[in-house]
């Protein structure tokens, strides 16, 4: 099937005070997809959105729709809506009069848009709630009351801003499945914007990863994981341990002091590279059939696994696995060809994926007393002699 | 409800002592002149005497005067605040001090200086002469008390309607041009609704002392448009009639309190629906 381009952003650019919002970013998106601008915050995804919407001018760049450029375009002719940060939903107006202002400004006759808010309603699990203040709503409603007066309007393109972020965990849940089953039915362009990459990965049809301004990488949600571009990438969706490497040949890498087979080719001979490990791609054994051995600094029960942290020269490694060890015990690490991932060496480089400054350990080793403090290190000496 | 401590009770005892004193002993001594003749025996004749056609007529003239002045000032007001709320927050302070500036000048200053500007041999009617226009006659004119009210009580406009202004969550606005709502619709069907409080408050504390104002009036109408505060003026100052000073007082209280009370109500209301 031959997809529609819809929305196209080319060397779009911005600043605010002279610091650098949007670094000349490019970004195509497609009729019915589910794209989402993940990052941490002050990384240009919101700032991309209302670019989109309309509400931000970029300073360079051009912003097409259907292949025309609406840069000039004030948001209220463009053809999306959108569901903002916090909902914005109008104070002074009742559930139904909010679901209705879009259509009542294109003065269609009030039966048409009864039925339009009627079935708005229905399909956000709204009944009976059209004279509800909306300032009275829980969260929740709130939510559901500002999608429907956003697709009431039928746009071509909805977009999300950090929707979900004002709810409790279990109704996050539930509002991302429905969202996403929203997008299926109606068959309108998503875009999303989180710094909540679980969310990324469970809803998106295409993720584009954003940092400092510019998109790192843009795929489907298994593609990012699996194959993550650079360490920022690795390191902020799901868990990494990140290492420097050497790309000996194609297939060989050496790192942590040992050459493993890899399934990646295409580097330079002794190329330097970054080796992303996934913490629940490691398999624990026995110390002396290890490709790997170090000591267990701590282990944390997380319920469907113990997340574990290994020292390994130095290096903290996280591992999962569902087989208790013990702290301070020996262990030894299984890595298979392919739970290794190379990635070039980048900006981000050197700034993501070892364990050592772990917050867990930190929140742990700071209700130590001094006494305590001192056995424990003396413990990690005895430990780094040994080896 | 549990007996409050001592202490709350000392610390409410200047602010009660304080309203007894200077608000409820006040309104019993009106309705005490109000209520009784020069001998102090009780009579409602005072009230009586104000059901005549000279009285009527001051009043009507002092609520429409008041009227105008009040909606006159709103649509001043209203952009100006509008204006004020979108400038950056270092030219919102200047622009708010030099609104209040002229407040910081006598009352009565101000209400001659008006006729200086407005005399038939004043400022403007000078002007007028040199490039070979009017004279206009403006001084002792009902437009000119209006004027009078409308330059002496619009900083109590705009200040609210600012405040209501620079707190309104711009998001609101990017929504409503969100959902196809261009300027002027935004401005009609989320800006205007969401700043009916500030609209309220500007109404009545524009309304109420123009209702109730003195001076303004003698000065800039020469006599011609008696008001209710000048009336109650000349009852204490000249006629020495407190009784019926007061019982005009009284009346204008009650006329305050069913205008501040429709005003409220309105306040109230459920906001309407887009048109």
């Amino acid at each position: 099937m031959e997809k529609n381009k819809i929305i196209e952003l080319k060397g779009v650019a911005k600043e605010y005070d002279g610091e650098i919002v949007l670094d000349s970013i490019d970004l195509d998106i497609y009729d019915k997809e589910f794209v989402t601008l993940l990052g941490p915050s002050g990384c240009g995804k919101t700032t991309t959105l209302r670019i989109i919407g309309g509400f931000v001018k970029p300073d360079s760049g051009e912003l097409l729709f259907d292949g025309v450029s609406v840069i000039d375009v004030p948001p209220h002719k463009r053809p999306v809506n959108t569901v903002f940060q916090k909902y914005a939903l109008f104070p002074h107006l009742n559930v139904y009069d909010n679901i209705a202002f879009g259509l009542r400004l294109k003065k269609m006759p009030e039966k048409e848009i009864y039925d339009k808010v009627e079935e708005m309603l229905a399909m956000v699990n709204l009944r009976g709630f059209e004279k509800r203040n909306v300032n009275l709503l829980s969260g929740g409603q709130q939510q559901r009351v500002a999608i429907a007066r956003a697709l009431i309007n039928s746009p071509r393109v909805l977009l999300l801003d950090e929707p979900l972020g004002a709810l409790d965990l279990k109704l996050r849940k539930d509002m991302q499945n429905e969202l996403k089953n929203i997008q299926k039915k109606t068959g309108i362009t998503f875009i999303y914007v989180t710094h909540d990459q679980e969310e990324a990965l469970s809803m998106s049809d295409k993720v584009v990863v954003m940092a400092n301004g510019a998109i790192q990488q843009i795929g489907t949600p298994t593609d990012i994981y699996n194959e993550p571009v650079n360490a920022f990438v690795a390191d902020f969706i799901g868990e990494s341990n990140i290492l420097d490497g050497e790309m000996l040949r194609d297939f060989r890498v050496k790192f942590a002091g040992t050459e493993f087979d890899c399934l990646d080719k295409g580097f330079e001979p002794n190329e330097k590279v970054d080796v992303v490990i996934r913490p629940e791609d490691v398999d624990v054994v026995a110390p002396d059939k290890g490709m790997l051995c170090g000591v267990i600094s701590s282990v944390t029960f997380k319920g469907v696994h113990y997340e574990i942290i290994v020292n390994i020269g130095g290096f903290k490694w996280m591992i999962q696995t569902t087989d208790y060890a013990a702290p301070n015990s020996k262990i030894g690490l299984y890595i298979e060809p392919d739970a290794i991932h190379i990635m070039k060496k980048s900006e981000f480089s050197d700034m993501f994926g070892d364990y050592s400054t772990y917050s867990e350990e930190m929140d742990h080793l700071s209700d130590l007393t001094e006494e305590e403090m001192e056995y424990l290190s003396e413990l990690t000496e005895e430990e780094e002699e040994s080896e | 409800m549990k007996k409050r401590s001592l202490l709350s009770q000392a610390a409410a005892a200047p602010h009660i002592v304080w309203s007894v004193l200077f608000i409820i002993a006040p309104l019993l001594f009106v309705a005490y002149y109000a209520l009784t003749d020069a001998d102090g025996n009780f009579t409602l004749s005072n009230f009586g005497s104000l059901f005549t056609a000279e009285y009527l007529e001051i009043f009507l003239r002092s609520a429409c005067f008041a009227f105008l002045a009040t909606v006159i000032c709103l649509v001043i007001a209203y952009p100006v605040a509008y204006f004020i709320s979108k400038t950056s927050p270092k030219t919102q302070k200047l622009l708010i001090v030099l609104v209040m500036l002229p407040q910081w000048m006598n009352f009565l200053i101000r209400t001659y200086s008006w006729m200086a500007i407005l005399e038939d041999t004043g400022i403007i009617n000078t002007v007028l002469g040199w490039v070979g226009l009017g004279p206009v006659h403006m001084i002792n004119t009902a437009g000119a008390v209006i004027l009078g009210m409308v330059y002496n009580f619009l900083p109590y406009m705009i200040l609210p309607i600012y405040t209501s202004l620079s707190k309104l969550d711009p998001r609101f606005v990017e929504a409503s041009a969100d959902l196809g709502c261009n300027a002027f619709g935004t401005l009609l069907h989320v800006i205007l609704p969401l700043s009916r409080s500030g609209i309220i408050s500007g109404i009545t504390m524009v309304f109420v002392p123009s209702i109730s104002t003195f001076y303004i009036s003698q000065k800039l109408g020469g006599g011609n448009f008696d008001l209710i505060g000048d009336t109650i003026e000349r009852q204490f100052q000249s006629a020495y009639n407190y009784n019926l000073g007061a019982a005009i007082s009284f009346v204008l209280m009650v006329l305050i309190i069913v205008s501040m009370t429709v005003m409220n109500r309105f306040g109230e209301e459920e906001g309407g629906v887009v048109a």
